[in-house]
């Protein structure tokens, strides 16, 4: 009876208990955000579940959330690709007017990540998403290897300059190719664990960083939707066929589907002297750095142009929750500038201006005057509300052509510019 | 105690469609309600993801622009082939199996044990665990390629020539077992006294396969193969897993070109037309085989 008792008792008080559920990816920033969020529960009281799912199905399970009206979750930290099909299909709540009742100014916060993270029209002031978590893809490379002098000075002979950190793609095939099937300590190392992944966005992130390096555009910026001789251009077939040149002389055997685990831990084990991946996992890489491996890490190099693929996600709420008062009293708590110095300091990337122009922001990770860097340059794929119908026909074009040797780059790219006519013409838009 | 008297004051009928109501609504809620507005669906331009928009009847425009596009054709021609050379593996492999497996010798129980545990797992957890093993790096599978005949590295999933091999290796390696057990059961149901009357005869052991074995196990062993070959025309987690469809569309079967269709690309309507396709195919070839199967067995 007691027992029964204490059971209802323990039911109720929890059923009554304020509480929210929030929705991410499952990697390292994501734990990150969990300690930090335990200071919200201690001050509001408010307990936050967290629900984070595996990069290859994040994308497929959150989605399909939205498009359900789910109500699992009333925060969602969702892609930037995202927020074209949250505004248009109203997943996302307008966050306008309570910016504007608490005083939160997207003024603090970094325009690059205003821009790709919270607005829809792009560059428009409607606002669905707080910019939570900056990022980039950037290179990490093993310095302990560029330090040694015989192989700095066995570099230079052979190329003429320096062995460090790449100013161009050129020099960064050089660097690749010059570890590529090297012995070192006894064991054969490769040159770059890259992007090759077929199955949800990790060649086209990958691909996309040489060709924005290019000076690649997706479409006449006079004409939009006009892609013809832009996203074709013959610098992006040229970094497309640069891309797969990459692939077939510095990649590890089997890197013919890896994205940002395999990348990692191809680098982790020893295998690479670089890995292309995303600044969230940099503070993971230089605090696991053991055995000697020093790492250092770099924007993406330029080409033509400096630019680099653009990651990160804003922090929406989701307009089928019941909860969204409780939902929006986070924001409001984690828009706070003390908050998003924790933040940084707990390994994620905050995107507001108080913490990225502090004076002692480049220094404070070997990683910081990189992202600073990185966020100015970044460019990103469609945002547009049918981007997974035009992802996947990049995804399968570009592996097909890098991965599995088909055809040519322009031929890639035509193929990918006939899909995406035909993805814009069924949404209207051409 | 007779039924009638349990249920009084029910017929025989109404009681029998008492047993069976629960069992056809729950048919009619989850396969016949789905496919008859996926039919509906397959004559619309409707997007699932596009709220707010109704869909409007587009006729046969779906079912011209599925049959008309070179891709799906494609990804018709690699399910085609991978449910060739794997049904061919499988029945030859299984035959085999199942003839050495209904002699009797020491272990004979054991062995068989052994070889039907890769159809116990879970596809998807095959495909994982092959991605490992196909590792030109650290993989068993490139190792033991090696050892017999030194092939240096070479990369199974990442070679367009390869990956097709690479997933029909991995479906014959987990389903031969199945196809083995089906021909077993048909080995064990061939009377001896067959055998004993061509011994009296002087038929030869190839003559006696060919004359009493092989007719008495080909219904059991055509049964197999159109369970396998139903299964592998809808294969998907196994090949997800283990390629993601790729090289490229090197290994992207038609069921995984329509998940894709339907659910990453919310192209509803297209996407149900498709299905329909697929459905059809399927069916119409399942009636000839089945068809084929009888006449075989009657003979």
């Amino acid at each position: 009876m007691i027992l029964l008792f204490v059971s209802l008792f323990s039911f109720s008080v929890n059923s009554n208990a304020k509480s929210i559920t929030l929705g991410w990816a499952a990697w390292d920033p994501a734990n990150a955000l969990q300690e930090l969020t335990k200071e919200f529960t201690a001050e509001t009281g408010i307990e936050v579940n967290f629900e984070f799912v595996p990069w290859p199905n994040f994308a497929d399970r959150m989605l399909n959330e939205l498009n359900n009206k789910g109500k699992t979750f009333d925060l969602l930290i969702g892609d930037s690709q995202w927020i074209g099909a949250g505004a248009v299909y109203g997943h996302y709540v307008k966050l306008n007017d309570f910016f504007d009742k608490e005083g939160i100014s997207m003024s603090d916060f970094s325009p690059a990540t205003v821009y790709a993270y919270s607005t829809w029209p792009k560059g428009s002031e409607n606002y669905y998403a707080l910019p939570a978590m900056g990022d980039a893809l950037a290179w990490a490379y093993r310095k302990d290897w560029f330090d040694r002098p015989e192989l700095k000075s066995e570099f230079k002979k052979k190329h003429g300059y320096d062995l460090g950190v790449p100013a161009n793609w050129n020099q960064l095939y050089d660097m690749c190719t010059f570890f590529q099937g090297r012995e070192i300590d006894g064991q054969k190392r490769y040159g770059a664990a890259i992007n090759t992944e077929r199955g949800s966005e990790g060649i086209t992130m990958g691909v996309t960083a040489a060709m924005y390096a290019w000076g690649m555009e997706y479409e006449n910026p006079n004409k939009p939707y006009d892609m013809e001789g832009y996203f074709n251009s013959p610098q992006a077939v040229e970094a497309v066929e640069f891309y797969r040149k990459l692939y077939e002389d510095c990649a590890p055997p089997g890197h013919s589907d890896a994205y940002m685990v395999a990348n990692l831990d191809a680098y982790k084990s020893g295998q690479v002297a670089f890995q292309m991946n995303w600044y969230a996992f940099w503070p993971g890489v230089s605090k696991e750095d053991s055995d000697g491996r020093v790492s250092g890490f770099f924007a993406n190099p330029k080409q033509n142009v400096a630019a680099a693929t653009l990651g990160g996600q804003g922090i929406s709420v989701v307009k089928y929750s019941d909860k969204q008062d409780l939902a929006l009293e986070y924001i409001k708590w984690f828009a706070r500038p003390d908050v998003q110095q924790k933040w940084w300091d707990l390994g994620g990337y905050s995107c507001h201006n108080d913490v990225l122009n502090s004076p002692s922001f480049p220094t404070s990770t070997v990683y910081a005057q990189g992202f600073l860097d990185s966020m100015g340059i970044v460019k990103d794929f469609w945002q547009e509300p049918t981007f997974v119908e035009l992802m996947l026909p990049m995804q399968e074009a570009i592996h097909d052509y890098v991965v599995n040797g088909k055809g040519t780059a322009k031929e890639a790219l035509d193929k990918i510019i006939e899909e995406w006519v035909e993805v814009f013409e069924a949404d209207g838009k051409l | 105690m007779s039924v009638k008297k349990k249920f009084k004051g029910l017929s025989d009928k109404a009681v029998g469609w008492l047993f069976i109501g629960p069992t056809v609504l729950l048919l009619l809620a989850i396969n016949i309600y789905p496919l008859v507005y996926a039919i509906k669906m397959s004559f619309t331009n409707f997007y699932a993801n596009k709220i707010g928009r109704e869909p409007q009847f587009v006729g046969l425009k779906n079912y011209i622009k599925v049959l008309n596009k070179e891709a799906i054709w494609e990804k018709m021609q690699v399910t085609a082939s991978f449910m060739f050379w794997t049904l061919l593996l499988q029945a030859i492999i299984g035959l085999g199996l199942a003839l050495l497996l209904n002699r009797k010798f020491k272990g004979n129980e054991l062995l068989t044990t052994l070889i039907v545990l890769p159809m116990m797992l879970s596809p998807a957890v095959v495909g994982v665990f092959w991605t490992y093993l196909y590792n030109p790096q650290v993989g068993l599978f490139n190792y033991v390629v090696n050892f017999f005949y030194d092939l240096g590295s070479f990369d199974m999933i990442g070679s367009s020539t390869l990956a097709p091999w690479a997933i029909v290796i991995v479906d014959t390696w987990m389903w031969t077992p199945f196809t083995m057990l089906i021909c077993l059961a048909g080995l064990r149901s061939v009377p001896n006294y067959l055998y004993e009357a061509a011994e009296v005869d002087r038929a030869s052991k190839w003559q006696q396969f060919i004359y009493i074995t092989l007719p008495s196990v080909l219904p059991f062993l055509l049964l197999a193969l159109l369970f396998r070959g139903i299964e592998n025309f809808k294969m998907f987690d196994m090949v997800v897993e283990l390629t993601s469809g790729g090289p490229g569309s090197a290994t992207e079967l038609a069921s995984i070109n329509l998940k894709r269709e339907a659910f990453e690309k919310w192209k509803t309507g297209y996407s149900s037309a498709f299905a329909v396709i697929l459905f059809v195919t399927i069916f119409g070839f399942g009636n000839v085989y089945v068809k084929v199967m009888n006449k075989i067995k009657e003979r």
